[in-house]
């Protein structure tokens, strides 16, 4: 079943097309990985697709409904989560509460405890529970993010450059992460690292200048001539 | 002892030790205590905005006035009774504060600031212009028998400081209830990071939305009381010095803090009544004070106890 789809989605800055014209689906339980040069509208799409962003032309869809009009909070009611690219977890305050921040949108009383316990557990910060998120080291705080994504429970998760700034060692617990999340959400990863693409995503799509460059599993992408091009240069 | 358990001694110890002073007081510092409190629950009010949400505001005097005048002119002019005049002075702020709430908050930061002041500049204007029923600088006495509530007599200091405390401890576990509960939660978010809680999936206007109805509701009650305990209402109280009171009382007594707006109340008028005993220039003094306070105890005298000793401090 197509969770997510979005038809002729474009945003354009003035002049600057960010993103034009693209047709996305996204298949419910997928892993799916967005890839592209620096500038080549992925925050941007995303960023329409949870609301964050108006678009200037086209339409989203989730779960069958059209929720083109609805502002990010009630889209995020509906069932996505979105962690930001850059850190953006509320540094004054401990990190039990920043992930009960999160779980408070569906749950009460003692099961935000509960909940919050859990997901700082799976993230393997349970330990740090009463620290306040600023003091967190940054991989930490990345960590934070992910374990505010999965307390919601979403059926999309949506992770904006997760691994940015993680050492190797954090990437690879990162991953086993991810697969093991992958049993319960629909996955929208955007993403540079290209082991995290080649080991965590079932498919990936290559956006380059505003517009899908190609679609395909991780092996049909590496392989591709275009997409070689456009990362690489000819030559 | 439980975080809960220590801030609930705290509180109700403090309340506690209120309501005994009364009977220990000398007649000058028990009818200064009761003025303190009704302009500490001005500033609870205050602080739920500025200290909880983040939101600076400028136009606090127009919420306070709103429920002077709501009760002093029903008193006067409509014949009610102090109980009906209160709930009609603290109506008017409610409704005052839900109207001005949906237009400043299509704003933030300083352009919030500008348009809460010029609002409540307006709101100063229209009682001056309205004159000939509000007496406008001069304002008018409310008689010591339109002040019998419930046939307690309301002029009498006892009474009064009685009544001062009351709306004080209403206001004060008020502020302490809603900071403890899922929404003020909230609202702390929102002042640290409100794109990151909109995220979350939470309606941010709507959550201002509220904390600014409620801390115009309790800046109401606050200046119905301070007309009705001391007999006057004038349109000073609907000045800009209104409005930069409260924030001052909050920011040296602690934004964020629950018990901050009373330490910065009481701290603020004994600085001042005591520097003018000593001099004419007592402004100076108090200057000094605040600057130095600004520079050694910027979260203010509450906020720099949580901060170096009493971390649960709420």
């Amino acid at each position: 079943m197509t969770l997510l789809s979005t038809r002729g989605l474009s945003k354009h800055f003035d002049g600057l097309k960010a993103v034009t014209g693209v047709d996305f689906d996204l298949e419910e339980g997928e892993v799916r990985a967005l890839i592209g040069p620096n500038g080549a509208g992925k925050t941007t799409l995303v960023g329409m697709i949870c609301g964050r962003i108006p678009p200037s032309s086209g339409t989203v869809q989730f779960d069958n409904a059209d929720i083109t009009a609805l502002p990010a909070h009630k889209r995020i009611l509906r069932g996505m989560a979105y962690t930001f690219q850059i850190t953006s977890v509320f540094a004054r305050l401990p990190a039990a509460e920043n992930v009960a921040l999160a779980a408070r949108r569906r749950l009460q009383g003692d099961a935000v405890d509960e909940a919050v316990d859990d997901a700082l557990d799976r993230v393997g910060l349970l330990d740090r529970r009463d620290e306040e998120a600023g003091n967190l080291s940054y991989g930490h705080q990345r960590l934070l993010e992910i374990a505010m994504g999965l307390v919601q429970r979403p059926r999309l998760l949506i992770l904006d450059e997760p691994t940015q700034g993680l050492a190797d060692s954090e990437i690879d617990a990162f991953k086993a992460l991810i697969r093991e999340l992958s049993a319960e959400a629909t996955i929208l990863l955007i993403e540079h690292n290209m082991s995290v693409v080649m080991e965590t995503a079932d498919r990936v799509t290559v956006l380059n200048f505003g517009e899908v460059l190609a679609e395909g599993t991780p092996q049909q992408i590496h392989e591709n001539d275009a997409v070689q091009a456009a990362y690489l240069g000819t030559g | 002892m439980s975080a809960t358990a220590k801030t609930l001694t705290l509180h109700l110890g403090l309340l506690a030790v209120l309501f005994a002073l009364q009977f220990v007081l000398p007649a000058y510092h028990h009818g200064n205590l009761a003025r303190i409190m009704v302009l500490a629950s001005y500033a609870v009010g205050y602080n739920i905005l500025f200290g909880y949400t983040g939101l600076l505001s400028l136009g606090h005097a127009l919420f306070f006035a709103a429920g002077m005048y709501g009760m002093g002119l029903t008193i006067q002019y409509a014949g009610f009774t102090p109980a009906p005049a209160l709930i009609v002075g603290i109506l008017a702020g409610a409704v005052v504060a839900t109207a001005l709430a949906l237009l400043a908050l299509r704003t933030t930061g300083v352009a919030f600031l500008i348009v809460t002041l010029m609002f409540a500049q307006a709101g100063y204007l229209t009682i001056l212009y309205f004159g000939e029923y509000t007496r406008g600088d001069e304002g008018f006495v409310i008689q010591a028998f339109d002040r019998m509530l419930w046939g307690i007599d309301l002029s009498n200091p006892e009474n009064r400081y009685f009544a001062a405390w009351g709306l004080f401890a209403v206001c004060l576990l008020l502020c302490l209830r809603l900071v403890r509960a899922p929404f003020g939660k909230t609202l702390v978010a929102i002042r640290e990071n409100e794109e990151r809680v909109r995220m979350l999936g939470y309606n941010t206007f709507a959550h201002k939305w509220g904390a600014m109805v409620i801390s115009g509701t309790i800046s109401a009650a606050a200046g119905a009381f301070y007309g009705l305990l001391f007999g006057y209402a004038g349109a000073t109280f609907a000045s800009v010095q209104y409005s930069i009171f409260p924030l001052l009382w909050v920011l040296l007594g602690g934004a964020g803090t629950v018990l901050g707006p009373f330490v910065g109340t009481l701290f603020m008028f004994y600085l001042i009544d005591l520097s003018s005993g000593v001099t004419t220039a007592y402004l100076l003094i108090v200057g000094v004070a605040l600057v130095l306070l600004t520079l050694f105890a910027p979260q203010g005298l509450t906020g720099e106890l949580r901060r170096r000793v009493w971390r649960w401090l709420p």
